[in-house]
């Protein structure tokens, strides 16, 4: 019995020597076949059990299973190890230099105006207002009669408006201002009415940093019962606290506008006290509602517009006006 | 209008911080575009006597001037001015003087020769220039005594302020002191100047005057003078004047002037012995008639232009505008007929406007001037030029009445003033804030009758003309501020504003800049873009290269991409959304004004554009398109073709024609795309019906087909989905070939076709029953052949 269990002990130390010793998968099968297999010294000695007597076969069956258990789990292990290291080692093969890159896809660039327009429309949106639009070539009598310029009057005949050669001369021409979509909305919608109006105007200004022929303003309408010049000041400066930040506050100073009376210019309040001047507005003119189909004694409104470019501008730092019609892909890739 | 803080007080005790003062009349509508401290930087100037004056030795244009500043110690001073002589006192500024404009005064040699000071002409110390050169003082004044004290110089503010085009009482001195001062709740007074007149020469039948047409004239005031002595004005005139922004010429002229800055009523002198029969006709010109002008120049007048006649007719002045050389007073005049007129606003503005004549007196007419007024500015003009020269009044003063509108009466309701201006305000509080600016309020139950100053009856004649006053006067800052809610709409961007919105960012996500060409074209541009020259011109454009307004983005996006490759940036991915202008129908009201998307890839093929398109339809959710190969305008001859949805062409894609790129300075290919957004935004759209993801296993299988070059791969894509039917899940080209292996004339397509049913697994005859009716029909009337 001595014998047999020297010969298991022998069995079991060499065939964990030879799993320790296997490096690849390869190796570690081969191993596995000589030491466990059905040729194994294990196996061999297990058939030979039964030449021993009943003490015999319990104590050297014993030590057989316990050294194949020993020897299937060397086997476990090692795979585990070799698994590990072959990971290893393919993961070194597939190692990148992140920073060894060129893009092949760059994105594109929404033009600043556009974004200081959706900026403002979205702000607007967010007070409940709704957006309407117009053409840019109009009437004189949307750009200006209906508006209440009288016949005559400076900025109607003024040489600012761009005339085009459209019907009778002096009857058409590129809009001065986004009022027209004004008479427009109110023509076309039952009040109350809560718009803006953003657009592009037009007017005769040479380019140079601070104007352009062309430029973006948006305008505001509101007509509804009772509407009074105290909605518009809590108006503008729901939008201002909205736009520019709580700590901003507006003011609005007398004017004068044909299409609004009483007219006021609004002033933004920066936070360290300065003043940035901002638009016009003002109650819409009796003479406006009724171009646009509305008894002024029944409802009120109020409008207000603003430039929208200047946004843009100051947003960015950008100190000529010009460069955003540039198209200069060195300037516009920069928003 | 500028108006000096001294002169406004003398209307009005009108107290304050400068800058206080400035946001007092900002709030009233009178912006302050400027408040300057005026005489505050005069210390250090003295009187000095000049002792001697000799050559610089080295240089011309420069003299030697030995001062005595007051110590007996003569002092050298090199002066660029030669006007003045031994014994004259001139101001001088001593060493360590900061004059107004903040230059300081320094020992310094000038070409080798030391200056110890700066003798000082008018303008640098903040006066009228009087004289050219050095300002010479009045011999009395006291040598070494301070200049700012023996001129009675006061610190004083100028205010700069933009007057808007309804508030004709505030372009004169008097009407921004009445409004400040009822603003700040102090008394307002006129002047009432007492004029001796003779009583010996009654103007009655010296000199007539005849309004022919009243429309024209509303009151034409004339005053006799004579005996006056051309002449400097008195310095402190003068200085008024210049502070005002206004060269003083000769005492005439300068009252003139400084009764218009402050009142606000023009006036203009005639030598009455050359006007002739010493009769004043005033009338519309006829057209054609002529008349020389005050600056010598020949002057056409209209029908439309107002005349100012003598007694055989002949036109010797604009009405308002300006006045005729004829009956300028001179040197040998004798009688001045002084007028003072109101004339009507409408007819001076186009008069001054059509004859670039536009001044600070037409310019009050224009907005309408005060003819209740001219009384006192008579007085005024007679008062002040009596400080200058002696002048002998005629009793009496010739009136001739036009159509002079009457100021309006307004009934102001209580009620709607409270609705208008979002206040509470009651009956009599209103009138107390009408009163101090000259509206009367007469009551009416709980409303008011307002009677309109003449002042302001041009500008103010309805009652919401009177709110916008007591609005001013309540202050604009003072009223409560709410904000109003729509009750029966949401916020929110229409259908096609999301759709443009979406469309921007999808594309912005798809490496496309943004660019904003000028909208404005060059004559010539259309047809280089080998588009139709007819559009709109601008008929008065600022210069010709931007005379014609654009009917498609072709032009304006190529020259970007021209700018672009001359500036080393050749491939560029760009698009444009903005308006084109058709003149399709010039019967219109307006141009056919439409939405239009331009999508342009330099250095890229027409596939590029088309995916562009593929990535616009389906972000804008665009069902059944096709594309119809043809040669749109301006486009690739072989390689564009229509874009259709339900026989409606919304766009074209394909490639620019490359005659048409290099004609812009491109010369490489430019894969382009345009998209009518009004078109397709009216066609349906956006709806994404549900279609459900089937459970069961699909199955792939790729089609192989010779076809020939003149059968497009849409038709085969289209036979394949119609024979495909329901079981067609999916269909994707994914080879394409021309070569050795297939016949010349054609190419091969390979297609992958997916089919799957939604309601069970799909059995291999079923599979194979679908692929032959593909290859059925793609075999059968297209010509193609089956690649094995």
């Amino acid at each position: 019995m001595t014998t047999e269990l020297d010969a298991v002990e022998r069995a079991r130390v060499e065939a964990l020597a030879k799993v320790a010793a296997a490096a690849t998968f390869a190796e570690l099968a081969a191993a596995e076949t000589e030491v466990l297999g059905k040729r194994s010294v294990i196996v061999e000695l297990r058939k030979a059990l039964g030449g021993l007597d009943a003490e015999g076969r319990r104590v050297v069956g014993q030590a057989l299973n316990a050294a194949m258990t020993e020897i299937g789990d060397a086997v476990t292990d090692r795979r585990a190890a070799i698994e590990s290291v072959e990971r290893v080692a393919r993961l070194e093969t597939e190692r990148l230099d992140l920073t060894e890159f060129s893009p092949r896809r760059r994105r594109g660039h929404l033009h600043p105006f556009t974004a200081a327009w959706e900026r403002l429309e979205d702000v607007f949106v967010g007070m409940g207002f709704q957006v309407a639009e117009g053409p840019e070539i109009e009437t004189e009598w949307f750009n200006f009669g209906a508006l209440n310029f009288p016949a005559g009057h400076p900025a109607r005949e003024s040489q600012d408006s761009l005339w085009v050669d459209w019907g009778d001369p002096g009857a058409t021409l590129l809009r001065t201002h986004t009022s027209p979509v004004q008479v427009r909305t109110m023509l076309a919608h039952e009040p109350p009415i809560y718009v803006v109006c953003p657009g592009r105007v037009y007017r005769q200004d040479t380019p140079d940093a601070t104007h352009m022929p062309v430029f973006h303003q948006i305008e505001g309408l509101v007509i509804d019962k009772g509407i009074s010049l105290g909605d518009l000041a809590g108006t503008l400066d729901s939008f201002v606290k909205a736009f520019f930040g709580g700590a901003f506050s507006s003011r609005l100073r007398p004017s004068y506008f044909p299409f609004t009376e009483p007219s006021a210019e609004f002033d933004v309040r920066r936070p360290d006290g300065s003043w940035l001047e901002l638009g016009g507005c003002g109650m819409v003119h009796p003479n406006v509602l009724r171009a646009g189909g509305i008894d002024p004694e029944e409802w009120s409104g109020f409008a207000f517009g603003f430039g929208i470019d200047r946004f843009a501008l100051t947003r960015h730092g950008v100190d000529d006006l010009r460069e955003f019609w540039s198209g200069d892909v060195r300037f516009l890739s920069q928003f | 209008m500028k108006v000096l803080l001294s002169w406004l007080r003398e209307f009005a005790p009108i107290e304050g911080d400068p800058h206080w003062l400035a946001d007092q009349l900002s709030a009233l509508g009178l912006a302050v575009e400027g408040v300057e401290l005026l005489g505050a930087n005069l210390e250090g100037i003295v009187v000095a006597r000049v002792l001697a004056t000799r050559p610089h030795p080295k240089a011309d244009r420069i003299q030697l001037v030995d001062v005595d500043p007051g110590d007996g110690e003569p002092l050298q001073v090199c002066c660029g001015a030669f006007n003045m002589a031994p014994g004259d006192l001139v101001p001088f500024a001593t060493l360590g003087t900061t004059m107004p404009n903040g230059m300081l005064i320094e020992r310094r040699k000038l070409r080798g020769e030391w200056s110890n000071g700066m003798l000082c002409a008018a303008r640098e110390v903040g006066l009228a220039d009087l004289v050219d050169g050095i300002m010479i003082l009045p011999a009395d004044f006291a040598v070494g005594a301070d200049f700012r004290t023996v001129m009675g110089i006061e610190s004083d503010v100028l205010y700069d302020l933009d007057v808007t085009g309804n508030r004709p009482d505030a372009l004169s001195v008097a009407g921004v002191a009445r409004d400040l001062a009822a603003w700040l709740g102090v008394p307002f007074s006129m002047p009432d100047p007492v004029v001796e007149s003779d009583a010996s020469w009654p103007a009655a039948g010296k000199a007539t005057v005849d309004i022919v047409d009243g429309d024209l004239c509303g009151r034409f005031v004339a005053r006799l003078l004579r005996d006056i002595t051309v002449g400097p004005s008195p310095q402190w005139l003068a200085n008024r004047l210049t502070a005002l922004g206004m060269r003083p010429i000769n005492n005439v002229v300068d009252v003139s002037n400084y009764v218009m800055l402050e009142l606000g009523q023009p006036s203009h002198t005639f030598d009455l012995g050359r006007v002739a029969g010493r009769h004043i006709r005033v009338r519309w010109a006829r057209d054609g008639e002529t008349v020389e002008t005050l600056d010598g120049q020949e002057r056409a007048l209209t029908g439309r232009d107002g005349a100012i006649c003598d007694g055989a007719d002949a036109v010797i002045g604009i009405a308002g505008v300006m006045g005729g050389a004829s009956t300028e007073i001179s040197d040998t005049t004798t009688e001045v007929l002084l007028e003072m007129a109101w004339w009507d606003p409408m007819s001076i503005a186009r008069t001054a406007r059509r004859l670039g004549l536009r001044s600070e007196a037409s310019t009050r007419f224009e907005r309408g001037s005060d003819p209740e007024v001219i009384d006192v500015a008579m007085r005024r003009f007679v008062q002040l030029l009596r400080e200058s020269s002696p002048v002998r009044m005629a009793a009496g003063e010739i009136v001739s009445e036009g159509n002079l509108p009457a100021p309006a009466t307004v009934t102001l309701r209580t009620s709607r003033v409270n609705a208008m201006l979002g206040v509470d305000l009651d009956r009599d509080a209103i009138a107390a804030l009408l009163a101090p600016i000259g509206f009367r309020s007469r009551v009416v139950g709980d409303d008011l009758e307002v009677q309109v100053p003449s002042f302001r009856m041009v500008d103010t004649s309805t009652e919401i003309d009177v709110i916008e006053e007591v609005g001013r006067h309540f202050g604009f800052e003072r009223i409560p501020k709410r904000v109003p809610r729509p009750t029966a709409q949401a916020g929110a961007l229409s259908e096609v504003q999301q759709d443009r919105r979406r469309l921007r960012h999808a594309l912005v996500g798809f490496g496309l800049t943004e660019v904003m060409p000028l909208p404005f074209l060059a004559p010539g541009d259309l047809a280089r873009a080998g588009l139709d020259a007819d559009a709109v011109r601008v008929t008065n454009p600022l210069v010709e290269a931007e005379s014609v307004m654009r009917t498609s983005l072709l032009p304006g996006v190529l020259k970007t991409l021209a700018f672009n490759a001359s500036h080393r940036n050749p491939d560029l991915a760009c698009f444009e959304i903005g308006h084109v202008f058709l003149p399709t129908d010039r019967s219109a009201s307006l141009p056919d004004e439409r939405e239009q998307l331009g999508v342009a890839l330099s250095g890229a093929e027409a596939p590029s554009a088309v995916e562009v398109w593929q990535v616009v339809a389906d972000v804008l959710g665009v069902g059944d398109w096709v594309l119809q190969a043809d040669a749109p305008a301006g486009m690739h001859p072989t390689r564009s073709a229509y874009i259709e949805i339900d026989g409606t062409v919304v766009g074209a894609v394909g490639e620019v024609d490359p005659q048409v790129a290099s004609g812009y300075g491109v010369e490489r290919r430019v894969a382009w795309l345009q998209v009518d957004l009004t078109a397709l935004f009216v066609l349906p759209h956006g709806a994404r019906a549900y279609r459900r993801v089937s459970r069961y296993p699909s199955s792939d299988v790729d089609l192989a087909f010779v076809v020939a070059e003149s059968v497009p791969a849409a038709a085969v894509a289209a036979a394949l989905r119609a024979a495909g039917g329901e079981l067609l899940v999916d269909l994707h080209l994914f080879d394409v070939y021309r070569g050795d292996r297939v016949e010349a004339g054609s190419r091969s397509l390979a297609y992958r076709l997916r089919f799957q049913a939604a309601d069970r697994t799909l059995t291999d005859t079923e599979v194979s029953a679908a692929r032959l009716g593909c290859i059925e029909a793609v075999t059968g009337t297209l010509g193609a052949v089956l690649r094995g």
